[in-house]
């Protein structure tokens, strides 16, 4: 691995990776059981130079921004590259957001460069807000030879044979604007700079070492703060290959595991479920002696792994289990959502570890991580190398608000000094999630003090980002809220959202009402819909600029009636 | 060719034996998460049954943001 103490930023840190690992292979990139191509670090400085050569030609340059909008691929990571060599700055978006959401983070981070798959663009290219963009250089992939491109250019045709320029950055200059939410109302964009990532990759490899040789299984969206680290910035500085599958079908990621020989992969909570559900139906499906034989080797490995993970054992002792993951899996990485530790402790006892950590985006990628020593199902860990974690006014159970505190935690949001100082206070970072410590040190989460959720599949929802879709709705007013914001449950799973219905002086929720909102709903992504309305019965408290009060509105609710009572399923 | 219709049909069908669902519970229009209680990797591995089944192949990203039975058929009935 690379000494990322004597970088000054990532990209300086890639360039050498690059030469230094030349010979290793860098990149594979694989759709469903085919295999697109692989690529050694060489050939990765080869295919990113032209591309670099060529934004450079086009102005692109130090702090210049440019925004990502690709699944998982290679040309995502050549593209980042090519952007940090240059010296500016990475706008990494979801592609699971839809062409109307990307509009106005694209305009938000002041993007001169975008690079994007074919689908993508031609999505926002047939957008009504289109015309709000301005961007100089717009690179596309994927473009089948007769598809109109306008204005774009191609990926084949965005190279220059000239040697481009390598941009120096500092250590606080900013590497990267990262949306937390935003989409429909007021854009978070994360500015983190180039010591938070690199003190993060130091702090996250000392507990989960890349070499060359380790293959790690790229599934979650490259934007995503998890697989940008470990399935980018940690394998290149370590010379380690990342596996990237173009789809997210469970029986391929199921194949990529032997196919490749994987040795890391990080997922959502989501697809560890469907891993898990897939080893007890097979279990299941045993007959009985096998299964009464599998059952004692796992008791086995339970006893042997109480106090910290053997993995050698445990391969000899469950390795059908281990060969269907490859055989050489070293361990799992859960984020991006609460995990069920049910699910955890099922997985330990076979002998898997799960790396289950809490982090924010706003926090680099993870502020915690189970260090198995012992396995706490129960917790999301310890802080790691160099993260201070407190509770605020803790309650007579020790819960309340957690605060970080570390190198890694972002500069700013961007162009919204209010709501930086509202987030950072004092150096310390308000997550607005509450926990508490247990006495061995391991954190342990107990919900949120903030009006949001998040979803199994990692994705965070803010209710002010979907209420316009209930724009027009026949009642006074309405305002969406995360049900645990207004009746707070010490949980962090099954959180969901419900509308508030302010309705006219004499109106009562009707079938016609219901199917208004059912079909609002519908054109919500799914993890984004509401499940349940609340009725209310008076005005919203409004500010002097007639924004909702939303958390007096909340209290109110509160003081005025139970969930059971109030709250209606959709 | 099959009409779009008898795409849909065929979905319906597909997607009750599947998921062990009446399929006099399942019309078109039904948000598929909600009436069949499946999660977006259920709803994917749905996929692959109906690609085997029409013999074609769907990129994931051509059914990102789709939720009901029709507008899957329509997307499907495009490819064949």
């Amino acid at each position: 691995m690379l000494d990322l103490n004597r970088y000054p930023s990532l990209g300086a840190a890639l360039k050498d990776a690059l030469d230094r690992f030349a010979g290793e292979i860098c990149l594979i990139e694989a759709d469903r059981d085919r295999e697109n191509h692989r690529l050694t670090y060489r050939e990765f400085r080869d295919r990113a130079l032209p591309i670099t050569a060529y934004l450079q030609e086009r102005g692109f340059d130090s702090g210049s921004r440019a925004a990502i909008i690709m699944t998982n691929q290679s040309k995502w990571l050549i593209s980042a590259y090519a952007v940090f060599y240059s010296g500016g700055v990475l706008v990494p978006l979801d592609y699971k957001l839809s062409a109307l959401e990307h509009i106005p983070l694209l305009k938000h981070s002041k993007a001169e460069v975008l690079v994007t798959e074919y689908h993508f663009w031609r999505a926002i290219t047939q957008s009504p807000d289109f015309g709000d963009i301005k961007i100089k250089t717009v690179i596309v992939t994927d473009a089948p030879a007769s598809a109109e491109l306008e204005g774009a250019i191609r990926w084949e045709e965005a190279n220059s044979e000239s040697t481009p320029n390598f941009i120096e950055r500092e250590r606080s200059d900013w590497a990267c604007i990262v949306y937390s939410s935003g989409t429909g109302g007021r854009p978070k964009g994360c500015v983190l700079t180039h010591d938070n990532y690199l003190e993060q990759c130091v702090a996250l490899t000392s507990l989960y070492p890349f070499w060359p040789g380790v293959r790690y299984l790229s599934i979650l969206p490259t934007n995503h703060a998890i697989d940008f680290m470990v399935g980018f910035i940690g394998p290149f500085v370590c010379g380690a290959t990342v596996v990237h599958l173009r789809t997210l079908r469970p029986e391929f990621v199921r194949e990529a595991f032997t196919r490749y020989q994987i040795t890391y992969m990080a997922l959502v909570p989501m697809v560890l479920k469907n891993l898990e559900t897939g080893l007890r139906t097979r279990f299941a499906e045993l007959p009985p002696a096998k299964r009464f034989v599998l059952n004692r080797l796992i008791w086995l490995n339970k006893k042997f792994t109480q106090k910290e993970p053997n993995l050698e054992l445990s391969r000899k002792l469950l390795k059908q289990v281990h060969e269907a993951f490859g055989g050489g899996l070293r361990a799992l990485f859960v984020g991006g959502a609460f995990m069920s530790p049910e699910t955890l402790q099922f997985f330990y006892e076979l002998g898997i570890q799960v790396g289950n950590g809490y982090g924010l985006t706003e926090a680099g990628t993870a502020v915690t991580l189970n260090d198995f020593k012992p396995f706490r199902a129960d917790t999301v860990g310890k802080p790691l190398p160099g993260m201070e974690v407190k509770i605020l006014n803790p309650d007579a159970e020790g819960i309340g608000q957690v605060a970080v505190r570390s190198r890694t935690v972002m500069a700013q949001y961007l162009d919204d000094p209010e709501l930086t100082s509202e987030t950072i206070v004092d150096g310390w970072l308000m997550t607005g999630d509450l926990g508490r410590f247990d006495s061995m040190g391991h954190l342990q989460l107990f919900g949120r003090a903030k009006n949001m959720i998040v979803t199994e599949e990692g994705k965070n929802v803010y209710p002010e980002d979907i209420e316009s879709a209930f724009d027009g709705l026949p009642v006074k007013e309405y305002c969406v809220f995360a049900a645990n914001y207004i009746w707070p449950e010490r949980s962090m799973l099954g959180e969901k959202l419900v509308i508030v219905l302010r309705l006219d002086e004499g109106q009562e929720v009707d079938d016609a009402l219901i199917a208004k909102l059912l079909e609002r709903n519908r054109r919500l992504l799914n993890f984004k819909r509401i499940s349940g309305y609340v009725v209310w019965r008076q005005d919203f408290p409004r500010t002097a600029s007639m924004k909702i009060k939303r958390y007096q509105l909340a209290e109110q609710i509160r003081e005025s009636f139970d969930r059971q009572t109030a709250l209606k399923e959709l | 060719m099959q009409s779009l219709e008898q795409t849909v049909d065929e979905i319906l069908n597909l997607a009750s034996s599947h998921f062990k669902v009446s399929r006099s519970e399942l019309s078109p229009t039904d948000d598929f998460f909600k009436t069949l209680k499946i999660d977006s990797l259920q709803a994917l591995e749905l996929l692959t049954r109906l690609e085997n089944h029409f013999r074609i192949e769907l990129p994931d990203y051509e059914v990102q943001g789709v939720s009901d039975f029709q507008t899957l058929g329509e997307r499907i009935q495009a490819r064949l």
